[in-house]
């Protein structure tokens, strides 16, 4: 691998090597590129929502370039392109050094890069073209789940390899993040991933209703713990000292902050489910579990605040300690937000609306986003061998990067908060005070407003650092494979490792670090998997007919859930407006949930019959000729597109392989009950005057919505009637 | 609610782990040097040659 020059030093060989830079590079520019288009999607998805009502000529009806599809697509793209990037830039960086070796492969290290790379280019197709799993941040699909999966054992192959070779002793703290990040990201991944395929492309989740529910958000906020926490603090433990010239505060800390952290994250996933039809114990160790993280958070954010003690006077001077500074305080910002969140009587107020969009962004835009500016700002000029081009340029783009921040966020916890007591209000006679939920909405367009400009502002920072580094490359010259010398480990220690045995065993060191991450998963998942009682079934509750199955893809297709809740909570002012509060013997048949998390246009869990066919077609085609100042986008290719019927047979045998009661071969005659059903609706539709084709998406659609909630109301619902009679041979 | 009683048995057992694996790493001396590690990371940059 390395030419190996040896220079007897008593015992001990001095060996000459080099540090792969190019890989570093190659991460670097695809962290500022993806980082460039996840901040411009989101910035378009943010001008979406006020697009119907201020801008209506721009809502051009294009499905590609629709809400639904494009926010999964922002939000991927900024946690996996841009903070993914950012990991394995920072990574590749610091292991080699705090190891004194090259990563092991070179090889391996060009598979994981472009692997990643290709990941995120299907990525960037698929979700377009709607291909979805319709679960939050874990949309991608199953061939590109498994790719995902290859690429991250790569990755963690060539990490541990490295440590084996390794000429330093000791792990430092900083790689005991990028281990623990690694193991837990490939078991959430691999977990949250278990779905059956119906096509080469399409899947249903595993798990249906509450149980893919607990999954999922066990996967979605440790997403957000492993890895846009973890391994950023496994950066901040390595590139805060560097930049400030500092050791870390209390290294003792540090390792404190190491387990208990891993420990508790992984329980913490309930909190995103409170007041749902989570059984009540699951959703109390969330909010018990959250509340407590506030410990080993604050414990590593005050760690890299007191790093810079005596150095505070080089803030003032240096632009990237700005940016860690920052990053740091918004770390601290958002997870005392997050306890704070997860505590049942604050959620009650705050999910559902812009509050939880606020909170995120805090993390995303000022720890994610300002972290990594800053380690981008130290690194190119490093790797460039150079000075940064333009410090002057780079305090512009602290400032207007953190004055984007606060306008993003500060108009979003006043819409948040606002919304949710406008959602709650009753007059002094007992009615709701908005209860039509459009008024609700429309109150919040000026801040949406606000927050757009905050984003443009963030990017507009982005796009000056963008120039800034072009110019800092362009003035150095690249060191692509950095020459250095290192002893190697003498080999009586290897022998004998007593004290401080975990910090010099890195396969052991990443099996303990699962040990520690699995038990929270295990205390949750299990038992609702396993435990009846768990779900009570409801018998009036019946599978969705092969047509409404069809619509529900069409649902998820579009992302309605990224606006749409399913889910009405057990609260006075909920069951006023939409009706019945969710029972979770009501999601059985959910292969996905589409639960939702965030309620920009009203919860549906009870739409079924609330309005007439013609209502859906005409709302689904223009959202604004049957409520208008809706800002919900125009639908038409739904209207005019044919639904797909040829698949039926293999969706309604994968539903059966997972356990919902069709009877026997009726995958083989499921097409004639979609016909008969799609000519009922297109006939009603016909009565009130809409002529439309029986195999359109729209009637497949509102089959799907007439369906929602119906099943509890106790009328004998003759659209949930499969064909019985129809048996095969 | 029988599922509480399962939760704090096993918490119980879980916590006792954790007190063992933490006094076996108090006495086996992992945590005997908590200081030249957050040193040790400078000795890299500037100064190639020097070790």
């Amino acid at each position: 691998m390395n030419q190996t020059d040896t220079i007897n030093d008593n015992s001990r060989q001095l060996e000459t090597f080099s540090y792969d830079n190019t890989i570093v590079k190659l991460f670097a520019f695809a962290t500022v590129v993806f980082g460039i288009v996840g901040f411009l999607v989101g910035l378009i998805i943010a001008i979406q929502l006020y697009v119907p009502v201020i801008f209506p000529s721009l809502d051009f009806g294009i499905p590609y370039i629709s809400y639904g599809r494009l926010r999964p697509l922002h939000t991927n793209a900024v946690i996996f392109a841009f903070v993914g990037n950012a990991i394995f830039m920072g990574v590749y960086y610091s292991m080699q050094r705090l190891l004194k070796t090259r990563m092991w492969s070179d090889l391996l290290s060009r598979i994981h890069f472009w692997g990643w790379q290709l990941i995120i280019v299907a990525a960037a197709i698929s979700f377009p073209m709607g291909y979805t799993t319709g679960k939050e941040y874990a949309e991608l699909e199953w061939p590109i789940d498994i790719a995902i999966a290859i690429v991250w054992v790569v990755f963690g192959i060539n990490m541990i390899m490295t440590l084996i070779h390794r000429r330093e002793r000791h792990m430092y703290v900083a790689i005991w993040f990028y281990l623990a990040s690694w193991v837990t990201v490939a078991v959430l991944h691999i977990v949250n991933s278990f779905e059956i395929p119906y096509s080469w492309i399409k899947s249903y989740s595993l798990f249906a209703g509450v149980q893919d529910a607990l999954v999922q958000w066990w996967y979605g906020h440790n997403a957000v713990a492993f890895f846009l926490t973890t391994p950023f603090l496994g950066l901040m433990y390595y590139f805060m000292p560097k930049a400030a010239e500092r050791p870390v505060y209390s290294y003792r800390l540090s390792i404190i902050h190491f387990w208990s952290l891993i420990f508790l994250y992984i329980w913490a996933g309930p909190h995103h489910l409170l007041y749902s039809a989570l059984p009540d114990w699951a959703q109390s160790l969330g909010t018990v579990f959250s509340v407590m993280l506030i410990a080993p958070s604050w414990g590593g954010m005050i760690n890299g605040l007191l790093t810079l003690r005596g150095a505070w006077d080089k803030v003032r001077e240096d632009p990237i300690l700005k940016f860690m500074v920052v990053a740091v305080t918004a770390y601290g910002m958002a997870t005392f937000e997050g306890p704070m969140l997860s505590v049942k009587s604050v959620n009650a107020l705050s999910h559902f609306t812009d509050w939880t969009i606020a909170h995120v962004h805090t993390g995303a835009l000022g720890w994610n986003g300002f972290l990594t500016f800053g380690i981008l700002y130290w690194l190119i000029p490093r790797l460039w061998n150079t000075q940064l081009y333009s410090k002057k340029l780079a305090n512009w783009h602290f400032w207007i990067g953190f004055l984007g921040i606060i306008l993003y966020v500060v108009p979003l916890y006043w819409a948040g908060v606002t919304q949710g007591l406008m959602w709650k209000q009753f007059s002094p006679e007992g009615f709701l005070v908005y209860k039509n939920f459009l008024e609700t909405v429309t109150h919040l367009i000026p801040m949406y407003v606000i927050r757009s400009i905050g984003g443009t502002f963030f990017l507009v920072g982005a796009l000056l650092m963008v120039y800034n580094l072009i110019m800092t490359v362009r003035q150095g010259e690249f060191v692509s494979n950095e020459t250095v010398k290192a002893y190697a480990i003498p080999k009586e220690f290897k022998d004998k490792i007593n004290h401080r045995w975990l910090e010099a065993k890195p396969v052991q060191f990443t099996i303990a670090s699962f040990v520690v991450i699995i038990v929270g998963g295990l205390f949750e998942i299990v038992p609702m998997q396993i435990i009846k009682s768990n779900v009570p079934t409801i018998p009036s509750v019946k599978p969705y007919t092969p047509l409404e199955l069809i619509g529900r893809d069409i649902y998820i297709r579009e992302g309605c859930y990224t606006c749409h809740s399913q889910l009405v909570r057990p609260f006075r002012s909920e069951t006023e407006r939409y009706g019945e509060y969710s029972k979770v013997g009501e999601y059985v048949y959910d292969h996905p949930f589409q639960w939702g998390s965030k309620r920009t246009g009203p919860d549906l869990h009870r739409v079924g019959g609330k309005y007439p066919n013609a209502w859906h077609y005409q709302h689904i085609y223009d959202p604004q000729s049957v409520s208008p100042g809706s800002i919900m986008p125009r639908y038409p290719w739904i209207i005019y597109n044919d639904y797909e019927i040829k698949n039926i047979g293999s969706k309604i045998r994968v539903m059966q392989k997972m356990g919902v009661p069709y009877p026997d071969g009726y995958d083989l005659v499921a097409e004639q009950d979609v016909i008969t059903q799609s000519k009922e609706i297109a006939e009603d539709l016909k009565n009130s005057g809409i002529d439309v084709e029986h195999n359109k998406e729209i009637i497949a659609l509102t089959a799907y919505l007439q369906r929602l909630g119906k099943d509890i109301k106790g009328k004998n619902n003759v659209q949930a009637n499969i064909n019985l009679q129809v048996q095969s041979k | 609610m029988s599922i509480i009683i399962l939760l704090i048995l096993a918490s119980l057992f879980v916590a006792l782990i954790f007190l063992v694996l933490f006094l076996w790493a108090v006495n086996t001396g992992q945590f005997k040097d908590t200081f030249t590690p957050s040193i040790r990371i400078f000795k890299d940059d500037n100064n190639k040659n020097i070790i």
